[in-house]
Protein backbone atom coordinates (compact mmCIF):
# COMPACT_ATOMS: atom_id res chain seq x y z
CA UNK A 1 0.00 0.00 0.00
CA UNK A 2 1.75 2.79 -0.81
CA UNK A 3 1.48 6.32 0.28
CA UNK A 4 -1.06 7.22 -2.60
CA UNK A 5 -3.73 4.64 -1.54
CA UNK A 6 -3.06 5.95 1.69
CA UNK A 7 -4.16 9.38 1.20
CA UNK A 8 -7.17 8.49 -1.23
CA UNK A 9 -8.63 6.98 1.86
CA UNK A 10 -7.85 9.50 4.01
CA UNK A 11 -9.60 12.37 0.97
CA UNK A 12 -12.41 9.69 0.88
CA UNK A 13 -13.15 9.35 4.13
CA UNK A 14 -13.66 13.24 4.31
CA UNK A 15 -15.19 13.58 1.37
CA UNK A 16 -17.99 10.78 2.29
CA UNK A 17 -18.40 12.26 6.05
CA UNK A 18 -19.15 16.02 4.59
CA UNK A 19 -21.35 14.83 2.10
CA UNK A 20 -23.34 13.43 4.44
CA UNK A 21 -23.15 16.10 7.12
CA UNK A 22 -24.48 18.56 4.33
CA UNK A 23 -27.72 16.65 3.70
CA UNK A 24 -27.95 15.93 7.61
CA UNK A 25 -27.02 19.48 8.96
CA UNK A 26 -29.78 21.39 11.18
CA UNK A 27 -28.23 24.93 9.88
CA UNK A 28 -27.80 25.60 6.50
CA UNK A 29 -25.19 27.08 6.86
CA UNK A 30 -23.19 24.43 8.55
CA UNK A 31 -24.20 22.52 4.96
CA UNK A 32 -22.66 25.18 3.10
CA UNK A 33 -19.38 24.55 5.07
CA UNK A 34 -19.71 20.90 4.93
CA UNK A 35 -20.22 21.25 1.07
CA UNK A 36 -17.19 23.66 0.68
CA UNK A 37 -14.49 20.59 2.61
CA UNK A 38 -16.34 17.69 0.51
CA UNK A 39 -15.50 20.17 -2.91
CA UNK A 40 -11.77 20.55 -1.22
CA UNK A 41 -11.47 16.95 -1.01
CA UNK A 42 -12.67 16.01 -4.12
CA UNK A 43 -10.40 18.50 -5.32
CA UNK A 44 -7.44 16.78 -3.69
CA UNK A 45 -8.82 13.50 -5.22
CA UNK A 46 -8.52 15.19 -8.89
CA UNK A 47 -5.08 15.69 -7.66
CA UNK A 48 -4.21 12.23 -7.38
CA UNK A 49 -5.73 11.19 -10.43
CA UNK A 50 -2.90 14.12 -12.16
CA UNK A 51 -5.86 16.56 -13.26
CA UNK A 52 -4.03 19.27 -11.80
CA UNK A 53 -5.53 21.80 -13.66
CA UNK A 54 -9.42 20.82 -13.29
CA UNK A 55 -8.59 19.96 -9.15
CA UNK A 56 -6.91 23.71 -9.31
CA UNK A 57 -10.13 25.32 -11.31
CA UNK A 58 -12.56 23.50 -8.59
CA UNK A 59 -10.90 25.15 -5.68
CA UNK A 60 -10.93 28.47 -7.61
CA UNK A 61 -14.41 28.85 -9.13
CA UNK A 62 -16.01 26.39 -6.94
CA UNK A 63 -14.87 27.67 -2.96
CA UNK A 64 -14.49 30.49 -4.17
CA UNK A 65 -17.30 31.71 -6.04
CA UNK A 66 -19.60 29.22 -6.49
CA UNK A 67 -20.05 28.48 -2.40
CA UNK A 68 -19.39 31.82 -1.22
CA UNK A 69 -22.54 33.22 -3.60
CA UNK A 70 -24.43 29.94 -1.56
CA UNK A 71 -23.30 31.34 1.97
CA UNK A 72 -24.51 34.75 0.86
CA UNK A 73 -27.95 33.94 -0.31
CA UNK A 74 -28.14 31.59 3.10
CA UNK A 75 -27.05 34.04 5.36
CA UNK A 76 -29.40 36.64 3.26
CA UNK A 77 -32.20 34.64 3.64
CA UNK A 78 -34.57 34.40 6.79
CA UNK A 79 -34.90 30.56 7.57
CA UNK A 80 -36.07 29.29 10.37
CA UNK A 81 -33.66 26.33 11.74
CA UNK A 82 -36.66 24.37 12.87
CA UNK A 83 -40.44 23.44 12.18
CA UNK A 84 -39.81 21.88 8.58
CA UNK A 85 -37.90 18.84 10.01
CA UNK A 86 -40.69 16.82 11.30
CA UNK A 87 -40.39 13.16 10.07
CA UNK A 88 -36.88 13.86 8.98
CA UNK A 89 -35.26 10.41 10.96
CA UNK A 90 -38.55 8.89 10.74
CA UNK A 91 -38.07 8.80 7.10
CA UNK A 92 -34.12 8.22 7.57
CA UNK A 93 -34.20 4.38 7.75
CA UNK A 94 -36.15 3.88 4.19
CA UNK A 95 -34.07 6.79 2.50
CA UNK A 96 -30.91 5.58 4.39
CA UNK A 97 -31.72 1.70 2.71
CA UNK A 98 -33.02 3.07 -0.75
CA UNK A 99 -29.57 5.19 -1.15
CA UNK A 100 -27.33 1.90 0.19
CA UNK A 101 -29.30 -0.66 -2.80
CA UNK A 102 -28.44 2.56 -5.23
CA UNK A 103 -24.82 2.84 -4.09
CA UNK A 104 -24.26 -1.41 -4.26
CA UNK A 105 -25.70 -1.68 -7.66
CA UNK A 106 -23.77 1.03 -9.23
CA UNK A 107 -20.72 -0.20 -7.55
CA UNK A 108 -21.24 -3.76 -8.37
CA UNK A 109 -22.54 -3.09 -12.03
CA UNK A 110 -18.70 -0.95 -12.23
CA UNK A 111 -16.33 -3.32 -10.47
CA UNK A 112 -17.87 -5.74 -12.86
CA UNK A 113 -17.71 -3.87 -16.21
CA UNK A 114 -14.85 -2.21 -15.65
CA UNK A 115 -12.28 -4.48 -13.93
CA UNK A 116 -8.95 -3.76 -12.53
CA UNK A 117 -7.45 -0.59 -14.48
CA UNK A 118 -3.92 -0.28 -13.29
CA UNK A 119 -2.67 3.33 -13.82
CA UNK A 120 0.15 1.66 -15.60
CA UNK A 121 -2.30 0.46 -17.88
CA UNK A 122 -2.73 3.01 -19.72
CA UNK A 123 0.05 6.07 -19.51
CA UNK A 124 -0.98 9.68 -19.87
CA UNK A 125 1.83 11.64 -22.00
CA UNK A 126 3.58 13.08 -19.24
CA UNK A 127 5.97 15.21 -20.88
CA UNK A 128 3.38 17.85 -21.36
CA UNK A 129 1.60 19.62 -19.17
CA UNK A 130 -2.29 18.90 -17.72
CA UNK A 131 -3.25 21.94 -18.37
CA UNK A 132 -1.46 22.66 -21.91
CA UNK A 133 -3.23 19.67 -23.06
CA UNK A 134 -6.40 20.64 -21.80
CA UNK A 135 -5.73 24.32 -23.39
CA UNK A 136 -4.95 22.39 -26.83
CA UNK A 137 -7.99 20.26 -26.75
CA UNK A 138 -10.11 23.37 -25.50
CA UNK A 139 -9.16 25.70 -27.85
CA UNK A 140 -9.00 23.61 -30.99
CA UNK A 141 -11.25 20.39 -31.60
CA UNK A 142 -13.84 22.29 -28.58
CA UNK A 143 -13.70 25.55 -29.92
CA UNK A 144 -17.41 25.99 -30.84
CA UNK A 145 -17.91 24.31 -27.71
CA UNK A 146 -16.35 26.54 -25.50
CA UNK A 147 -17.82 30.13 -27.41
CA UNK A 148 -21.68 28.07 -26.25
CA UNK A 149 -20.56 27.64 -22.72
CA UNK A 150 -19.05 31.36 -22.87
CA UNK A 151 -22.44 31.99 -24.26
CA UNK A 152 -24.52 30.54 -21.12
CA UNK A 153 -22.59 31.96 -18.60
CA UNK A 154 -23.71 35.35 -20.40
CA UNK A 155 -27.27 34.22 -20.60
CA UNK A 156 -26.83 32.98 -16.55
CA UNK A 157 -25.03 36.48 -15.41
CA UNK A 158 -27.75 38.52 -17.31
CA UNK A 159 -30.57 36.13 -16.35
CA UNK A 160 -29.55 36.60 -12.18
CA UNK A 161 -29.20 40.52 -12.53
CA UNK A 162 -32.32 40.95 -14.42
CA UNK A 163 -34.62 38.56 -11.83
CA UNK A 164 -32.78 39.87 -8.65
CA UNK A 165 -33.30 43.85 -9.65
CA UNK A 166 -35.25 45.88 -8.08
CA UNK A 167 -36.59 49.42 -8.34
CA UNK A 168 -37.95 50.89 -5.19
CA UNK A 169 -41.94 52.63 -6.44
CA UNK A 170 -40.89 55.68 -4.05
CA UNK A 171 -37.63 56.97 -6.35
CA UNK A 172 -37.25 60.26 -8.21
CA UNK A 173 -35.37 59.19 -11.22
CA UNK A 174 -36.08 60.43 -14.19
CA UNK A 175 -36.02 59.10 -17.88
CA UNK A 176 -33.13 60.72 -20.08
CA UNK A 177 -34.96 59.54 -23.55
CA UNK A 178 -37.81 61.49 -22.50
CA UNK A 179 -35.63 64.49 -21.24
CA UNK A 180 -34.11 65.21 -24.59
CA UNK A 181 -37.48 64.29 -26.86
CA UNK A 182 -39.31 66.99 -25.08
CA UNK A 183 -39.94 69.81 -26.90
CA UNK A 184 -41.05 73.76 -25.88
CA UNK A 185 -44.64 73.00 -26.60
CA UNK A 186 -44.96 70.41 -24.64
CA UNK A 187 -43.97 72.53 -21.17
CA UNK A 188 -44.90 76.03 -22.33
CA UNK A 189 -48.39 77.12 -23.52
CA UNK A 190 -49.07 80.86 -24.72
CA UNK A 191 -52.51 81.92 -23.72
CA UNK A 192 -53.47 85.18 -25.61
CA UNK A 193 -55.00 87.43 -23.32
CA UNK A 194 -55.44 91.24 -24.19
CA UNK A 195 -53.19 93.82 -23.43
CA UNK A 196 -55.52 95.95 -21.24
CA UNK A 197 -58.73 94.18 -19.29
CA UNK A 198 -61.72 95.61 -17.91
CA UNK A 199 -61.93 95.83 -14.31
CA UNK A 200 -64.54 93.97 -12.34
CA UNK A 201 -67.48 96.37 -10.71
CA UNK A 202 -66.09 97.04 -7.09
CA UNK A 203 -69.56 97.09 -5.71
CA UNK A 204 -70.55 93.87 -6.35
CA UNK A 205 -67.55 92.69 -4.81
CA UNK A 206 -67.78 94.35 -1.63
CA UNK A 207 -71.15 93.30 -1.45
CA UNK A 208 -70.47 90.07 -1.16
CA UNK A 209 -67.50 90.28 0.84
CA UNK A 210 -70.00 91.67 3.48
CA UNK A 211 -72.45 88.94 2.91
CA UNK B 1 -2.64 -3.17 -3.40
CA UNK B 2 -2.39 0.17 -5.70
CA UNK B 3 -5.98 2.25 -6.80
CA UNK B 4 -7.87 1.15 -9.55
CA UNK B 5 -10.45 2.85 -11.95
CA UNK B 6 -13.46 0.94 -9.32
CA UNK B 7 -11.89 2.47 -6.05
CA UNK B 8 -12.45 6.21 -7.56
CA UNK B 9 -15.95 4.81 -9.52
CA UNK B 10 -17.06 3.28 -6.04
CA UNK B 11 -16.40 7.13 -4.18
CA UNK B 12 -18.21 8.80 -6.86
CA UNK B 13 -21.29 5.89 -6.98
CA UNK B 14 -21.27 6.23 -3.02
CA UNK B 15 -21.80 10.37 -3.41
CA UNK B 16 -24.14 10.06 -5.72
CA UNK B 17 -26.36 7.87 -3.58
CA UNK B 18 -25.75 10.14 -0.98
CA UNK B 19 -27.04 13.26 -2.57
CA UNK B 20 -30.66 10.86 -3.70
CA UNK B 21 -30.66 10.47 -0.09
CA UNK B 22 -30.76 14.05 0.23
CA UNK B 23 -33.01 14.93 -1.95
CA UNK B 24 -35.64 11.99 -0.66
CA UNK B 25 -35.06 13.70 2.82
CA UNK B 26 -34.79 17.23 2.55
CA UNK B 27 -37.51 18.05 -0.39
CA UNK B 28 -39.13 21.02 1.91
CA UNK B 29 -35.93 22.84 2.04
CA UNK B 30 -35.31 23.90 -1.41
CA UNK B 31 -31.18 25.48 -0.49
CA UNK B 32 -30.70 21.94 0.43
CA UNK B 33 -32.24 20.29 -2.51
CA UNK B 34 -29.93 23.08 -4.87
CA UNK B 35 -26.53 21.56 -2.26
CA UNK B 36 -27.54 17.84 -3.45
CA UNK B 37 -27.58 18.61 -7.04
CA UNK B 38 -24.31 20.34 -6.61
CA UNK B 39 -22.52 17.01 -4.73
CA UNK B 40 -24.06 14.62 -7.39
CA UNK B 41 -22.75 16.95 -10.38
CA UNK B 42 -19.27 16.43 -8.50
CA UNK B 43 -19.91 12.61 -8.48
CA UNK B 44 -20.65 12.84 -12.18
CA UNK B 45 -17.31 14.89 -12.60
CA UNK B 46 -15.42 12.37 -10.45
CA UNK B 47 -16.46 9.13 -12.55
CA UNK B 48 -15.42 11.47 -15.71
CA UNK B 49 -12.09 12.63 -14.28
CA UNK B 50 -11.01 8.77 -13.35
CA UNK B 51 -11.97 7.22 -16.72
CA UNK B 52 -10.05 10.54 -18.38
CA UNK B 53 -7.05 9.35 -16.03
CA UNK B 54 -7.36 5.44 -16.59
CA UNK B 55 -8.32 5.54 -20.13
CA UNK B 56 -5.04 8.10 -21.01
CA UNK B 57 -7.96 10.08 -22.71
CA UNK B 58 -8.33 14.40 -22.46
CA UNK B 59 -11.72 14.36 -23.79
CA UNK B 60 -13.05 13.29 -20.35
CA UNK B 61 -11.55 16.80 -18.69
CA UNK B 62 -12.66 18.52 -21.17
CA UNK B 63 -16.49 17.51 -19.90
CA UNK B 64 -15.69 18.08 -16.88
CA UNK B 65 -14.72 21.64 -17.66
CA UNK B 66 -17.86 22.15 -19.47
CA UNK B 67 -20.24 20.49 -16.90
CA UNK B 68 -18.40 22.93 -14.41
CA UNK B 69 -19.62 25.89 -16.70
CA UNK B 70 -23.39 24.56 -16.61
CA UNK B 71 -23.36 24.04 -13.14
CA UNK B 72 -21.83 27.77 -12.21
CA UNK B 73 -24.37 29.01 -14.26
CA UNK B 74 -27.12 26.26 -12.91
CA UNK B 75 -26.90 27.53 -9.15
CA UNK B 76 -26.45 31.10 -10.13
CA UNK B 77 -30.03 31.14 -11.34
CA UNK B 78 -31.26 29.15 -9.07
CA UNK B 79 -30.31 31.15 -5.80
CA UNK B 80 -31.55 34.27 -7.57
CA UNK B 81 -35.41 32.65 -8.25
CA UNK B 82 -34.76 31.82 -4.71
CA UNK B 83 -34.15 35.47 -3.60
CA UNK B 84 -36.89 36.39 -5.46
CA UNK B 85 -39.06 33.83 -3.90
CA UNK B 86 -38.20 34.98 -0.74
CA UNK B 87 -38.51 38.49 -1.28
CA UNK B 88 -42.27 37.93 -2.70
CA UNK B 89 -43.45 35.08 0.04
CA UNK B 90 -40.88 35.72 2.38
CA UNK B 91 -40.43 32.09 2.76
CA UNK B 92 -38.77 29.39 0.74
CA UNK B 93 -40.83 26.25 2.12
CA UNK B 94 -41.47 24.03 -0.64
CA UNK B 95 -45.10 23.11 1.11
CA UNK B 96 -46.00 26.91 0.88
CA UNK B 97 -45.72 27.49 -3.18
CA UNK B 98 -48.73 25.62 -3.96
CA UNK B 99 -50.36 28.60 -5.70
CA UNK B 100 -49.87 26.80 -9.46
CA UNK B 101 -52.40 23.86 -7.75
CA UNK B 102 -55.57 23.78 -10.17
Amino acid sequence: MDYQTGFFYLFSAVLLFAAFRVITSRNPVHAVLYLMLSFSQAAALWLLLKAEFLGLTLVLVYLGAVMVLFLFVVMMLDIRLDGDRWGFWQNFPLAAALGGVVAVEIIAVLWVGFPKIAVEAAPVASDVSNTKQLGLLLYTEYLYPIQVAAVILLVAMITAIALTLRQRKDTKTINPGEQVRVRAADRLVVVPLAATQKAAPAAEQTEEGKA
Amino acid sequence: MSLTLGHFLSVGAILFALSVVGIFLNRKNLIVLLMAIELMLLAVNMNFVAFSHYLGDMHGQVFVFFILTVAAAESAIGLAILVLLFRNRSSISVEELNTLKG
